[in-house]
């Protein structure tokens, strides 16, 4: 099948995006189209009409800031994997974003996309609010600012709205937390069967964001027991409440033991 | 509605060439490939970036052409893998997959030659996890991957020495 005909834009300003999401009907913004397209090809998405803001001067930069990271909502997988400044201050970021899809789909799929698309299985969404990043949000009437942990809000539901354009995220430095990252999933590129990230700062105070096995990204604070055992089951008393769907019982198991990885590549001092 | 099913004139560069083709904005560029410019190389299974047979170069990196419409592509450079042929010919890599029997029915392989060519410019000197890692996102039903694995190895080696 093919998509239904729409009309298509191609601004070249973020004004003009904003006027344009604003005035046409039933109108979706297309960027890497990696998550798009296929809905649209099989039909499942029918916009009447797409603004394309992939021509848009400066929507993909990184650039450091006095408190961190501000990523432009262009910046495609691929580059946020190999990026300099985000390897340097904010390594988990870039090594789960080298997980997201294959090579093709990370040179096209864009940050912005995986965040406003809001899978429940995307490594991005979960990185976000595990790393407590804030969401530029743009529209006609101005800038907003929306933090990521109550940005996502269900299974493909978000805070934004649709005239809006998420323009930026502000990732903080991570100072004095110790971040890791695993995901398990059956080959390389595919969605996660489940995945976490794991914080831990001083005494073992920290928390544990899983993705895929919710809605959406789970956000779990806890004090990380020293000895090996406490923490699984402290792990799974806390994924015990998620409902993964599909093969419930191992996708419980995998979220664990994804924890309990992340945990150690946190404080082994590589996230 | 009435501006929706309008063509609209662009101008694609593919191989080095530059084409003026009209076309739908709701074309895919696998589309406007095959059918607009007859560059049948291109194959298309699945239309939803899981295959990888559509993979073509764009700016140099593997992209999939289903999952971009052919109106994207202008004001960018596309190599498909005609472009990657000599005129003559086999290009290395190519004759790599021959002399290693990387293909049976040979649906997957214009995939598989761009995303590899791509990989070997950027990393001439791949480990063979790098291999895999690079082909995971392209779908051979015949051959079992290690033969395609094997080729790409040995054109990488060849083009070292
Ligand atoms: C084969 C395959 C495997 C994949 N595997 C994974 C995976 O393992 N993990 C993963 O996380 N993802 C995966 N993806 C999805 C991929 O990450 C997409 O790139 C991403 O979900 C969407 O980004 P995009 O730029 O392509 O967005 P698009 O497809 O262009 O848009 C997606 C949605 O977001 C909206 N949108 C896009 N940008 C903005 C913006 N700036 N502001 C407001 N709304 C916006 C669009 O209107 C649309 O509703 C995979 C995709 C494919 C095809
Ligand atoms: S046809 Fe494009 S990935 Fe399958
Ligand atoms: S050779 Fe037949 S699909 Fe790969």
């Amino acid at each position: 099948m093919k998509p239904v005909a729409f009309s298509y834009h191609r601004p070249r300003t973020l004004d003009e995006a904003l006027a344009l999401l604003r005035s046409e009907p039933d109108c979706k913004v297309i960027a890497g189209g990696q998550s798009l397209i296929p809905l649209m090809n099989f039909r499942l998405s029918r916009p009447g009409a797409l603004v394309d803001i992939n021509e848009i001067e400066g929507l993909n930069r990184v650039e450091k800031t006095d408190g961190g990271l501000r990523i432009g909502a262009l910046v495609r997988h691929q580059a946020l994997a190999e990026h300099p400044l985000v390897r340097e201050v904010c390594p988990v970021l870039a090594e789960a974003a080298g997980h997201v899809g294959h090579w093709a789909i990370r040179n096209r799929g864009s940050l912005g996309g995986s965040l406003a698309h809001a899978d429940p299985a995307a490594e991005l969404p979960a990185a976000m609010v595990a790393l407590d990043a804030r969401f530029e949000v743009a529209s006609a009437d101005g800038v907003r600012q929306v933090p990521a942990r109550s940005f996502f809000l269900g299974y493909l539901m978000t805070d934004l709205a649709p005239d809006e354009l998420l323009v930026a995220v502000h990732v903080p430095a991570q100072t004095g937390r110790a971040f890791g990252f695993h995901e398990f999933a059956r080959r390389p590129g595919d969605f996660a069967l489940a995945g976490a990230f794991a914080e831990v700062g001083p005494g073992g105070a920290g928390a544990v964001t899983w993705f895929g096995v919710s809605g959406g990204p789970e956000r779990c604070e806890l004090t990380f027991p020293e000895d090996a055992a406490a923490r699984e089951a402290a792990f799974a008393a806390l994924v015990e409440p998620f409902d993964p769907g599909q093969d419930a019982p191992y996708r419980r198991h995998l979220a664990v033991q994804a924890a309990e990885r992340a945990y150690q590549q946190a404080v082994g001092g590589r996230g | 509605m009435s501006e929706v099913q309008t063509k609209v004139r662009i101008r694609l560069r593919v191989n080095g060439a530059e084409h003026e083709v009209d076309v739908e904005p709701r074309w895919l560029l696998s589309d406007v490939l095959r059918h607009q410019l007859g560059l049948t190389g291109t194959h298309v299974g699945c239309e939803q970036g899981v295959c990888g047979a559509c993979t073509v170069l764009v700016d140099g990196r593997p992209e999939r052409s289903c999952l971009m419409f052919a109106v994207q592509a202008e004001g960018h450079e596309v190599t498909t893998v005609e472009g990657l042929t000599p005129a003559e010919g086999l290009s290395p890599l190519q004759a790599a997959f021959q002399a290693h029997h990387a293909l049976q029915c040979g649906f997957c392989t214009p995939g598989m030659l761009v995303t590899a060519e791509a990989l070997l410019r950027e990393n001439p000197n791949p480990t063979e996890e790098q291999v895999r890692e690079a082909l995971s996102g392209n779908v051979c039903r015949c051959t079992g991957y290690q033969f395609i694995v094997d080729a790409v190895l040995a054109a990488a080696r060849e083009g070292r020495s």
